[in-house]
Order: structure tokens, then C-alpha cells, then sequence
């Protein structure tokens, strides 16, 4: 019995969609998911991975299809059918991927709003200023020019300054060398920030840290307990601000199992909020290329309960205070290549000061 | 008769019967004959593939294991930095000008390029911007801050080495530019009189969309260059965050020739598979228009997706849903092409040759540099996956599995008009499958390693990586090995293999209409189009396709794919020109 192409491509279609469908959801590329932004990145993942996968075995069926079908018969040197086109074929295969792509452009903006993207206490952003409006060009011009004569607050210097009211991160950081960038009036920020998800929106985050990146290490300064540290531990379930600077070069902020990663760039108060949800020790990796040792620019992230974090921040003030200063204080019994590597970079010569000293000449 | 026999006796009047072989001291020298340099480019840029290949071999050996055990964490960074600076500037980029530089005037008629003086200082600029990026090595201070090569980093990481790349990439940027003027010009001026705009084969359209791009972007990368240059060496503070420069309006001025530049290294082979695959699957190329116009999209919109390398750095919230946006479209105008190529082949009759084979293998591995290409668009998960080998995986798919395949089957289509002589069928096709193995299995890994959490431009790696890293180190292995048999099989045949004939592929453009190797001014006077460029079958048209087939695709009935407008009565097939 012939059966009709008509029924083939439908059964293609349906097998097609139910192996879409199943991949999509069963595809184990990702590592767990540790806070409460990864689970919205997952879905996209996952929708984009079924879509993905449909078109990917079309365009391969497709191929190898016609190799085998429409294979030159040995000895037969005539041409194929004249055909030159089929414009509702050819509207319909643009159509059917506009659409694809504005339902994911849809959903990207949905989830990165739900992140706290578009959070308006962190963008810090009035409506485009009466002067910006009436001059053509203004403000791009006021992006170009690093100094603009406005009296506009300039955001990330306030940043700054509260980040160095801590003692702790004024001593690890070097704020007062690096001038700090204004953002564009009615233009935007110039930091990139990660604000707080609409339903935290207004409200003041659950825990503040400071963090500075410089080559090869990050320092973590929690200015309400007055710690420091070369770990990040955080309380599972209650929301995080980290408030990033670099000293040096640019380096990125980086934890898989969140999801989430931001550059820290010198001269720029970055920002990134974000709510752990799972226990357990996930690596903190620089992203970004920082100098040869980059590949040994990582640490750790503790996500802990309430009670060992504040255990946790007790030891750590009993060991700074035991050697007196309150310099890094460093878990000196974890010797992998990065943690080895993070307290000696002054020995290495490659401190952070120096560092500046070669980029002024 | 044929279509193909129609177009060689009308052009019988303009082959010169003479072919013009060419002594091999020719190709040393300063010559201005565009074929001559366009072999030049060619051979020049694939001396440098290998040399990047040696690169990306040395860098994938020290990943084999997690720790920095092969080469010094510096030399690391320098190995990865002149991979990538070579393989853009010095092989994709130059061979496609190459083939542009073969192609062009003989597939529009002409005798030669608008300026062939130019185009031969164009092409001398390439050996002596690539010698002056490797001699790096031999000063002992190479380049190792990237290919993208971000201040403050840049500005600390070596002078000499950072100068030597500044200067080289000018350089190179400056060929690049010179060429493309080269380009367009004998585009727009230089067709034969018969040759409307819509006559022209897909490759020059194709060209002339990468030279527009070309010629808009890359004075942008030069620009920020020079100022990044002054930075270095005269101690401004345009990028240097320590005298309230702004690293991030670096970024900006890289990325806007620098994400143009990924479409530089693909539309000309684009354009290279739409001639390709018409002819060895014997059938006329579905969608001319379509095409030619999305290529011309594409190059429009690739100006305005760049910022979409920034995800993660200083832009604001709403700019990023911008680039997102953008870079998302660009899927459409792409899918157009890879569905168009696809119909193509359909119902076609395909010789799966080496050529062939290529470009098949370009559409199936390009289609997934494509699809993961969407994915990083979308903002929140490329805010997860920037800088890790999630996009190591996604770039080398487009450019090794779409551009590099596409320059392998260029190369061997033309390889008979080029030499006049036939490559080895067998070799060529072990090739093809060591090419389509090794380079699977060394990126499609690289995927899930980004996903898990390993980052890119890193000398050691977390442990729990190591097995998926060296599946990546073998098969980069395999990719080195892959290119003896091309090298051997290309070397032997240009001297030894059997004569090709004018037309071994009985195709339709008119760089078939003259001898193999072309005479020095290729035409005797000017040829002509007798038929279409893709009218491959159009002798079967007046008899019209038979109603009686069961196939919908192919019959003549409602549901026909020959029916462009439905409520035509008969397939509309290209009776006028103009219309196809």
C-alpha cells in the first residue's frame, strides 16, 4: 500500500516535535541550579534547546535526504527541474523564523526583567533631561566626553565613596587613583547592573558585599560585620548585593550554578543582585582574560545556612583579629593552585599599585 | 541541447584557445594579473593556516591536562592570541579576497580588476603584515593579551609585542580596505554590457555586500587602534581607566569592525556554496533573489548587532535589549539562504563530489554555528555563557565549519579552472571525512564544557573537565592530520594530474567559458550570457513538467514548487531574465 506524502510529513512532524520536546527537557548540559535567577535562565535555555533541536534535525534530515534520494544516476548527464523558486515557500521559511526569533526575543526580556535588569533604583535614571533634549547631539556627546560640566550626581562615585566608608574595602581598594565614570545624563548608566527582581524592587538588599577583583584574585569585604575574605559566603535564601570595582585591568565575576556574570572594570561601580537557593560550594571564576595567571583567578562560593554563615563571620573576626592587622584574612590550609596563588600576588610583583604605575607610563 | 553546451558555443568567439599557464617564478613576483594574485592570496593565506594550526594544536596539547604543564602561562596567552590574529586576519579574510580577486572579472567578462596595480600592492601588504605579527615570536615579547586584545590588559602586558600586533593589523586592515574598493569598483563598472545586476552570479553579489562592510567598518578598527596605540606609546589615557580614559569605548570601537569581520569571513563563502551547489546538483539556484537581496541584509545589519560581544560589560539595560533584537533578526535573512540551499537540492541531481561534499558539509555545520549563534543573542543567556567555550565551540563552528569548509570546496571546484588540471576524486574525499570527524569531535565538546562552567583563554582548567578536554585535544589532532592528504593531493595534481578540460563541471558562469588555466586577459573580446547563470535544466521547461507525477514538490500541480505565483496556469520558469 503507497501511503501519501501528505500523512509522512505529518508523522515526521509530530516524531520531529516529540523528540524536540524531550531533548529540550532532558538534555543535561547545565550544571545545578543554585539561585532563584538560574531557574529563569534554564527555562530559556530550555525552550531555545527544544526549537533548536527541531530545526537542527530538519535541516540535517533534509540534507542527508536528498544526498541519498536525489543522488545522479551513474552515467546520466542531464539536468535537474528548471525550478527557480516558490514565493509562499519561500515567504513561508521567512516568516516561520521571524516569528521563532521575536517569541524569543520576548521571552529574553521577560526573564532579564525578572533578573532585575530593568530595575529602576539601580539604573538610577531620570527621564532624558530637559538640557539633553534641546541640544541635538548632546547626549551623545556627554558619552564621548569624560568629564561633562553637569551637575548631575555622578552615581558611580557615590557608589564608591559608601563602598570606602568600610575601612576594610578602602584598605584592599584603590578608588582614590582611579577616577570614576559618570554616567550620561537622560542616556543611561554607564555601570552595568543586575538590580533587584520587580518583586524585591524598592526594597534595600538582605546583605551587602564589597568586591574588588585584581590580578589573580577577588576580595570579599562584608562591611557590616567587617570581614574580609578571599571566599564568598553568603546565607542560603536571602538576597545578595555584591558591589564590584577593579583595581587593574577588567575582570568578570562569574558562578555557573547562578547563572550570573558581570564585569568588574576599573573606574565603574558595578552591581549585581542575586538570591542563592540551593546549599553547597560552587566555584567564583573570573570570565575575563586578566593576564597569564587568569586560569588560576578563581575561588569559592559558600552558600550556607543562616547559622553557620553567622558562625562563619565569627571566626573570621577572631582570626583577624588575632593577627592584628586587618589585612586579607586567608584560609591558609587550602592550597589548590588559585588559593596558593591569590594572597602572594605582592610577591609575584605583580601588585596591584605597580600595576597602575606601568599603565600611567 | 544542454544549457551548458548553449553558453560554451555562444562564448565559443571570445575563448582564447591558448591557455595561459603560468612559469612558477610568476607567482614571486609583482603581478598584476588578477589571477596571478589571486593564487598569490590563496597560497599566502593557507601558509598561514597552517601556522595557526600549529598554534591551535599547541594550545589544545596544554589543555589535554588540567595543569599549566606544556608551555609558560605567557607563551600560553601569545599562542592563543596569534591563533586567532592569524586565522582572521591572515587566512579567512585574505582567501576569500583571493577567490573574489580570481573570480570576479572572469565571471563578470572583464579582463581584468578596475586597478590592478592596487590590487597587487593590496596583496603584497598581506606577506609583510603576516611576517611582521610572527616575527613577535622571535622578538620574545609576542602579543598575549587576546585577539580582542581590551585595555587596561593590553596597555600592561608588553609594548614591543602590543606594537608589532597594533602595526600588523593596520597593516592588514589597509589591504583589506584597498581591496574592497578594488572589488566594488569592477563590480558596479565592469560588467558586460549584457549583464544587468540580476544577472550577476551570487559570489559577486556576495562581494559586493562584504566590500560595502568592509569598507564601513574597518576605518572604525583602525581608528581605535591608533588611539590604543597612543595610549601605549605616548601615554594618553583614551582607554586607560587610571586618567579617566574609558576601556569600554574600546570595546565599542573593536567590536564595530570586529563583529562585521565575522561577516567578512562568511558571505564571500556564501556566495562561493550558491555557485557550488547549483551546479553539482545540476539544478537552478532556488531563490536567486532571495539570496542575493539577504545577503545585502545581512551586511546591513551586521553594522548594528556589535554590541552584542558587551553583554556583560558596561552597556545599559536597554541597549542590550537593542543588540538583542538585531542580532536576533540576522537569523532570517541566514535561515533564507541555508532553506533556499536546501531546496536546491531537492529533487536535483547531485554528483557528490569532493566539492560537493564540502558544501553539503558546510550547510550542515554552519546550521549549528547558527542555531547556538541564536541562542547567545538572547541576553540572559549569554549572560551565562560569555567567555566560556560555550562560544569557543559556537565561533569555530562558523568559522571552521562554515567558512573553512566553504574555502576547501572552493577551492576544489576551481581548482581545475585554476590549474587546468583535476585533483585526486579519492583523496579528496578522505579528506572531506577526516575534515567533517576531527572537527566535530574537537568543538561540538566545547559546547557542554562552557555550559558546565569552564571559561575560555585559560592555561588550567578544573579537573572535572579533563576527559571532555582531551576528546577536544585529540580530535584537534585529527584536524592537523586532515590537511596532509589536501596538501599532498593539491601539490601532485597541480603538477601531475590529468588534464581538466574548459568545463569539467558543464556549469553555466562564465569563468567556465575560457580555458583552464584563463589566458592573461581571459576573454578575447567580450562573451556573453546565452543563458541564465543557474538555468541549469531550462531546455526540459517548454515541455513543461508532467501533471501526472505523484510527487506534489516536482509535479505541475497546485501544491508545485514551480508555481511561483499560484494563480499562474503554467510553472512560472524563467522565460525573461529579469523576472528569475
Amino acid at each position: 500500500m503507497k501511503i501519501p506524502s501528505s500523512i509522512w510529513t505529518l508523522l515526521i512532524g509530530i516524531l520531529l516535535t516529540l523528540v524536540s520536546l524531550w531533548y529540550g527537557q532532558n538534555h543535561g548540559l547545565l550544571p545545578t541550579a543554585a539561585s532563584s535567577e538560574a531557574f529563569l535562565i534554564d527555562g530559556l535555555f530550555n525552550t531555545m534547546m527544544t526549537v533548536s533541536v527541531g530545526i537542527f534535525v530538519l535541516v540535517e534530515g533534509i540534507l542527508i535526504y536528498s544526498a541519498f534520494k536525489y543522488r545522479r544516476k551513474a552515467g546520466d548527464e542531464t539536468d535537474g527541474a528548471p525550478v527557480h523558486g516558490n514565493v509562499p515557500l519561500e515567504i513561508l521559511w521567512t516568516a516561520i523564523p521571524a516569528i521563532i526569533v521575536i517569541g524569543i526575543s520576548v521571552y529574553s526580556f521577560e526573564v532579564y526583567n525578572d533578573m532585575g535588569g530593568f530595575d529602576p533604583h539601580a539604573a538610577h535614571t531620570a527621564p532624558m533631561s530637559p538640557e539633553a533634549m534641546k541640544m541635538p547631539g548632546a547626549a551623545i556627546a556627554a558619552t564621548l566626553n569624560d568629564t561633562p560640566p553637569t551637575d548631575q550626581p555622578n552615581r558611580n562615585q557615590e557608589q564608591s565613596d559608601e563602598a570606602n566608608l568600610d575601612p576594610a574595602t578602602a584598605e584592599v581598594r584603590n578608588a582614590d587613583q582611579i577616577p570614576q565614570k559618570n554616567d550620561a545624563p537622560g542616556m543611561g548608566i554607564s555601570s552595568p547592573r543586575l538590580g533587584a527582581t520587580p518583586d524585591k524592587e524598592g526594597k534595600k538588599p538582605e546583605l551587602v558585599v564589597n568586591v574588588t577583583g585584581l590580578q589573580y584574585a577577588f576580595i570579599f569585604t562584608y562591611p557590616e560585620a567587617g570581614v574580609t575574605s578571599g571566599e564568598l559566603h553568603v546565607p542560603v535564601g536571602r538576597e545578595v548585593k555584591l558591589n564590584m570595582s577593579a583595581n587593574d585591568v577588567i575582570h568578570a565575576f562569574w558562578v555557573p550554578e547562578f547563572r550570573l556574570k558581570q564585569d568588574i572594570i576599573p573606574g565603574r561601580q558595578t552591581e549585581i543582585r542575586f538570591t542563592p537557593q540551593k546549599e553547597g560550594d560552587y566555584p567564583l571564576i573570573c570570565a575575563e582574560l586578566c593576564g597569564p595567571y587568569h586560569g588560576a583567578m578563581h575561588t569559592t562560593v559558600v552558600v550556607q545556612p543562616q547559622q553557620e554563615y553567622d558562625n562563619w563571620i565569627q571566626e573570621q573576626l577572631v582570626a583577624s583579629r588575632e593577627t592584628l592587622n586587618q589585612a586579607v584574612a586567608m584560609n591558609s590550609t587550602d592550597k589548590s593552585v588559585s588559593d596558593f596563588l591569590a594572597p602572594y600576588t605582592t610577591q609575584m610583583g605583580i601588585e596591584a599599585n605597580e600595576v597602575l604605575h606601568q599603565i600611567h607610563h | 541541447m544542454t544549457q551548458a553546451k548553449i553558453q560554451e558555443a555562444a562564448n565559443i568567439p571570445a575563448k582564447i584557445e591558448e591557455p595561459g599557464v603560468r612559469k612558477w617564478w610568476e607567482f614571486f613576483t609583482f603581478s598584476t594579473d588578477h589571477k596571478v594574485i589571486g593564487i598569490q592570496y590563496i597560497v599566502t593565506s593557507f601558509i598561514f593556516y597552517c601556522i595557526g594550526g600549529v598554534m591551535a594544536d599547541l594550545v589544545r596539547t596544554e589543555l589535554r591536562t588540567p595543569e599549566s604543564d606544556f608551555v609558560s602561562p605567557e607563551l600560553y596567552n601569545s599562542l592563543f592570541t596569534l591563533h586567532a590574529t592569524i586565522m582572521i586576519f591572515l587566512w579567512i579574510v585574505p582567501v576569500g579576497a583571493g577567490f573574489a580577486n580570481y573570480l570576479i572579472p572572469l565571471m563578470i567578462g572583464a579582463k581584468d580588476m578596475a586597478f590592478p596595480r592596487l590590487n597587487a600592492v593590496a596583496f603584497w601588504m598581506i606577506p609583510i603584515g603576516g611576517l611582521l605579527l610572527v616575527s613577535s615570536l622571535a622578538v620574545g615579547d609576542a602579543p598575549d593579551a587576546g585577539w580582542t586584545s581590551y585595555p587596561p590588559l593590553s596597555l600592561v602586558t608588553g609594548q614591543v609585542g602590543e606594537g608589532i600586533w597594533i602595526m600588523s593589523l593596520l597593516i592588514l586592515g589597509t589591504s583589506s580596505i584597498l581591496g574592497a574598493i578594488n572589488f566594488l569598483v569592477t563590480l558596479l563598472k565592469m560588467r558586460i554590457p549584457g549583464m544587468g545586476f540580476h544577472q550577476m552570479p551570487l559570489f559577486c553579489w556576495a562581494m559586493l555586500a562584504t566590500s560595502a562592510l568592509v569598507l564601513v567598518s574597518t576605518p572604525v578598527l583602525a581608528a581605535g587602534l591608533i588611539l590604543l596605540s597612543f595610549d601605549l606609546f605616548a601615554g594618553t589615557t583614551f582607554f586607560n581607566p587610571t586618567g579617566g580614559g574609558d576601556p569600554v569605548v574600546y570595546q565599542h570601537m573593536f567590536w564595530f569592525y570586529s563583529h562585521p569581520a565575522v561577516y567578512i569571513m562568511i558571505l564571500p563563502f556564501f556566495g562561493g556554496i550558491s555557485e557550488i551547489i547549483p551546479t553539482h546538483a545540476r539544478k537552478p539556484i532556488f531563490g536567486y533573489k532571495a539570496i542575493a537581496y539577504s545577503s545585502l541584509a545581512i551586511s546591513f545589519l551586521g553594522l548594528i548587532v556589535w554590541a552584542h560581544h558587551m553583554f556583560t560589560s558596561g552597556i545599559p539595560g536597554w541597549l542590550r535589549m537593542f543588540f538583542m533584537i538585531t542580532t536576533m533578526i540576522i537569523a532570517v535573512p541566514t535561515g533564507i539562504k541555508i532553506f533556499s540551499w536546501l531546496a536546491t537540492m531537492w529533487g536535483g541531481k547531485i554528483q557528490l563530489n569532493t566539492p560537493m561534499l564540502f558544501a553539503m558539509g558546510f550547510v550542515g555545520t554552519f546550521v549549528i554555528g547558527g542555531i547556538s549563534g541564536v541562542m547567545l543573542a538572547a541576553v540572559p543567556f549569554d549572560i551565562h555563557v560569555h567567555d566560556t567555550y560555550f562560544v569557543v565551540a559556537h565561533l569555530h563552528y562558523v568559522l571552521f565549519g562554515g567558512s573553512v569548509l566553504g574555502i576547501f570546496a572552493g577551492i576544489y571546484h576551481w581548482f581545475p579552472k585554476m590549474t587546468g588540471r583535476m585533483f585526486n576524486e579519492f583523496w579528496g574525499k578522505v579528506h572531506f571525512a577526516l575534515t567533517i570527524v576531527g572537527l566535530n569531535m574537537t568543538f561540538l565538546p566545547m559546547h557542554k564544557l562552557g555550559l558546565m562552567g569552564m571559561n575560555r583563554r585559560i592555561a588550567q582548567y578544573d579537573p572535572k573537565f579533563t576527559s571532555i578536554n582531551e576528546i577536544c585535544t585529540y580530535g584537534s589532532y585529527l584536524l592537523a592530520i586532515s590537511t596532509l592528504p589536501f596538501i599532498i593531493n593539491m601539490a601532485w595534481s597541480w603538477l601531475y594530474g590529468e588534464k581538466a578540460g574548459d568545463n569539467p563541471w558543464r556549469s553555466l558562469t562564465l569563468e567556465w567559458m575560457t580555458t583552464s588555466p584563463p589566458a592573461i586577459e581571459n576573454f578575447e573580446g567580450i562573451p556573453v550570457l546565452a543563458t541564465g547563470p543557474y538555468d541549469y535544466g531550462l531546455e526540459n521547461a517548454k515541455y513543461g513538467v508532467p501533471m501526472e507525477t505523484n510527487d506534489p514538490l516536482t509535479s505541475a500541480g497546485t501544491n508545485s514548487v514551480l508555481r511561483a505565483d499560484p494563480d499562474e496556469p503554467y510553472p512560472s520558469i524563467a522565460a525573461k531574465t529579469d523576472e528569475r
